[in-house]
């Protein structure tokens, strides 16, 4: 590791800093734009004025915004994230179960999805205009094309209804035995696998089909490299830096756009805590809740950018 | 026409390689037209002894590469071998199929391509690819093969043979990758080496370095080669016959002596004297009309000083050649006159008058005498307009022409380009690489300009053609009263065309004159260089450029 690679990663790392600070202050501008008040919404319509003052006053809402930003922020940064309106609950502590619940179904459906998105990309450059990258291409495709919750209700169909081998419910709790929660979870990470494969695996081709033009590709051939050693020694590792890039942002979409997917399995997670408190109008999750999804988001990018950049020989090994 | 080396019969002892009436094809897709079969090589048949070198020559489209891949089985991009024989150590190969193909290649055959810096995986250490095909066909150990490696770098004259493996290509030179790439070929021991213009995309200065080691190698190893090249003079100094094709067919084959000295078909006379163009030098007029004075300009910010205190003059209608190799500042020399790189220090006058700096300050006035040409005529195309669009942009640009009056001139100047009127509605794909050269000197003409300035406006293109495009450029001149600001590494090219030479290294000019005056001893040690540099076509001009060389050329 050289000094320019370190330049690089830390400017990267700092604007992702940056990125993510300016969308708190999006965030929180955002939830003050909206129409409605806290103190009327916790009391209810039939609250006297008195009441709402000092609940007001309590809140400390009668500051100016920016002070209540950075009070906000300063929370944040500490691990405070407030408290539901709706339940009264610590936002950090009821969070904390649900982002656990959310990465392990991410995980889980990533661990699957990406080999087997950049295999079948590398089979399909293999075979190229053949049938077999048509199948490909075309079965990716429609899983991509059917929307997420028609998919998720077919595997219920079929699965759980028919033949009964997965629940429908991917109810999970705390000191759950492994085996089960994977069963439990394997249908919406089905789901959320046939989500996602299509985008990498195509971008996994048409990165690869890009190098496979270059000169050093021709070079392996000419050295009697059977054709799939070609693709896998001489043309992924060139096209890895996009190929990270799909995958990184299929992998935020899997945190942070599972929300139907949750909705559908009743899952525990991020995504159908959200929808419960967006339909409560309890702004203060629905700010926790988005920043920790800008916070992904950006997080996954930089490691796209990094991985990217130390992919690069060039960078790797200056001159 | 040819010897009559390759009937058909037993395979003569001795004999490595035996084609016999080679037929390629291809598939091509015109636009707006039924694809339809084109035949590349039209039943070639040559013989390659074990050892010998036979070296393959002819433009771009003579099937010289096409030939060359055949005898590993290969076609580039939907080319196919259709017909005839590929006798490879006493078997046809064409009927071993793929995996037959496989085993061949890299083992028994093994290439050397064109530009080495394109045909080296970046990703991978130089080492984990000079092996790679020996470890493939499992022909030794890697420690084994490791040593040949570094046996074969040494042998090669690369800087320090014991490490130069654990780098990357993009750490290495291009003349030093191309030697690498050498010992790539060499490390498997394969009998055959296809050198496909190994060193056509390197400067004189290291080509000759490069073609050196090359002929070592061969000599030293005993393994037989096809060369490939449009550069006769180059491939007399490594084979020890010739073969010349054109549009897929055999022209000439002989000994590298006869085709040299005693050609025997117009076609390879043609080729043979192709540089001898007759251009009287001009005096310098008494006043340049564009002087560079001092002028020093950087990359990234100042960091990299690319001219140093380069002063040159050009007086009207006559050519100045800016001669130097890869690096030495004579494209950024350019850059800084027409203002897409603003000089640090020094003027640009012209016409008595300081240039603005900055080409953004420039009034269209100015603009519109200095015209460039460049290298890759395509490219400095848009593909979607005609010639005709083309060539009438400046016309109203310029001179706000339009309709009948630009059409008419647009004639004009075609004619001046010698391409008729039928090339108006053509687009640039439809052309060939000297016909579109051709429309982007109309171009450049049809603002009148004072000056073009033409940055290797010859490179790409086969020596025939360049040397058209030369003689319309010295025509043009005459007609037109026209500068040229003349950029090249070809110093056959600059004696041809040029009243007064700058030769620049490293930034800096370090020779200037009038032709004759530069081209004149005593020289500076780099000019020598450069001069001594050049391909001659005369047997055994290598070893003699070589042993009296004064300094080693810099970018190797």
């Amino acid at each position: 590791m050289s000094s320019p690679i370190l330049k690089l990663i830390a400017q990267r790392i700092a604007l992702g800093i940056l990125l993510l600070l300016a969308i708190s202050v999006l965030i929180f501008a955002g939830t003050q734009i909206l129409p409605g008040d806290v103190a009327q919404a916790i009391l209810g319509q039939s609250a006297t004025p008195e009441s709402l003052a000092n609940l007001r006053e309590q809140l400390g809402l009668n500051d100016p915004a920016y002070v209540r930003y950075f009070h906000w922020l300063g929370g944040v940064l500490t691990g405070d994230l407030g408290t539901a309106m709706s339940s009264g609950q610590d936002i950090a502590t009821s969070i904390k179960g649900r982002l656990w619940n959310t990465l392990f179904l991410a995980f889980w459906a990533a661990v699957v999805a990406v080999p087997l998105a950049i295999i079948l990309g590398l089979i399909a450059v293999r075979y190229r205009n053949g049938w077999v990258d048509k199948l490909i291409s075309g079965l990716a495709l429609a899983s991509t094309s059917f929307p997420e919750f028609f998919i998720g209700y077919l595997l219920v169909y079929f699965f759980a209804v028919k033949w009964q081998i997965f629940p429908a419910i991917s109810t999970v709790y705390d000191g759950m035995p492994f085996g089960e929660r994977m069963q439990a979870i394997t249908l919406p990470a089905t789901a959320l696998t046939l989500v996602v494969l299509a985008h990498m695996m195509r971008m996994t081709r048409a990165a690869i089909l890009n190098v496979m033009q270059s000169a050093y590709v021709e070079t392996a051939e000419l050295k009697g490299l059977s054709a799939f050693a070609v693709i896998r020694k001489h043309a992924f590792p060139n096209a890895i830096a996009p190929i990270i890039n799909v995958v990184m942002l299929n992998l935020a979409y899997l945190i942070v756009g599972v929300v139907v997917v949750e909705v559908i399995f009743v899952y525990p997670g991020m995504g159908q805590y959200l929808v419960d408190h967006v339909t409560k109008r309890d702004v203060p999750v629905v700010q926790a809740v988005g920043l920790i999804f800008a916070a992904v988001y950006i997080s996954l990018n930089i490691i796209a950018d990094i991985a990217a950049i130390v992919a690069n020989p060039r960078l790797r090994h200056p001159k | 026409m040819a010897d009559d080396k390759a009937k058909p019969g037993q395979p003569k002892p001795g004999v490595l390689l035996d084609i016999r009436n080679l037929r390629i094809e291809a598939t091509v897709y015109p636009p707006g037209e039924a694809p339809k079969n084109i035949v590349l090589v039209h039943d070639v048949s040559l013989t390659l002894e074990k050892g010998k070198v036979l070296g393959l020559i002819g433009e771009s489209g003579a099937g010289k590469s096409t030939i060359g891949l055949s005898s590993m089985g290969y076609g580039r991009g939907g080319v196919r071998i259709t017909g005839g024989e590929v006798i490879l150590n006493g078997r046809d190969i064409l009927k071993g199929g793929k995996e037959g193909f496989r085993k061949l290649r890299g083992r028994e055959v093994c290439y050397v391509a064109q530009s080495a810096a394109a045909a080296f995986n970046p990703a991978h250490r130089l080492m984990d690819q000079v092996v790679e095909a020996t470890l493939l066909h499992g022909t030794a150990t890697r420690a084994e093969a490791e040593k040949r490696a570094v046996a074969l770098f040494k042998k090669l004259s690369l800087p320090n043979p014991e490490t130069i493996g654990e780098r990357f290509p993009h750490q290495v030179s291009g003349g030093q990758l191309q030697r690498v790439m050498t010992a790539m070929a060499l490390c498997s021991e394969p009998d055959l080496i296809v050198f496909d213009e190994p060193t056509t995309a390197l400067d004189v200065t290291t080509q000759i370095d490069v073609l050196a080691a090359i002929k070592d190698a061969i000599r030293d190893t005993h393994v037989a080669a096809l060369y490939i090249t449009h550069d006769l003079a180059v491939v007399a100094q490594v084979s020890d016959e010739i073969m010349v094709l054109r549009h897929g067919r055999l022209v000439e084959w002989g000994g590298t002596r006869q085709i040299i000295k005693e050609p025997r078909q117009e076609y390879t006379n043609a080729l043979v004297s192709v540089h001898e163009i007759e251009h009287q030098e001009q005096n310098p007029g008494a006043t340049p009309f564009l002087s560079v004075k001092n002028v020093t300009a950087a990359y990234g910010g100042g960091h990299v000083k690319v001219l140093k205190n380069v002063s040159v003059d050009i007086y009207p209608g006559q050519t100045l050649a800016v001669v130097g190799e890869s690096g030495s500042g004579k494209s950024t020399l350019a850059r800084a006159i027409t203002g897409l790189l603003p000089p640090e220090q020094g003027t640009v006058t012209f016409d008595g008058r300081p240039l603005a700096n900055r080409l953004a300050d420039r009034p269209k006035e100015d603009l519109r005498q200095l015209q460039m040409i460049y290298q890759m005529a395509d490219v400095a195309m848009n593909p979607r307009q005609t010639v005709g669009t083309i060539i009438g942009r400046p016309l109203e640009f310029y001179f706000g022409m339009r309709g009948r009056e630009r059409d008419k001139r647009v004639a004009e100047l075609l004619d001046e380009i010698e391409m008729g009127k039928g090339f108006v509605d053509r687009y640039p794909a439809e052309l060939s690489g000297g016909q579109k050269q051709r429309v982007c000197i109309a171009r450049s003409l049809a603002a009148k300009p004072k000056l073009i300035i033409c940055d290797e406006v010859t490179s790409a293109l086969d020596p025939l053609v360049a040397n058209g495009i030369l003689k319309l450029l010295l025509n043009l001149q005459e007609h037109e009263k026209v500068a040229y600001l003349f950029i090249t590494h070809d110093l056959a090219t600059v004696k041809s065309i040029a009243d007064s030479i700058a030769v620049m290294y490293r930034g800096e000019v370090v020779r200037y004159g009038s032709k004759s005056k530069v081209l004149t001893p005593p020289f500076d040690a780099y000019t020598d260089l450069l001069l001594s540099s050049v391909p001659e076509m005369e047997i055994g001009w290598l070893e003699k450029a070589i042993k009296g060389r004064r300094m080693a050329s810099a970018g190797n």
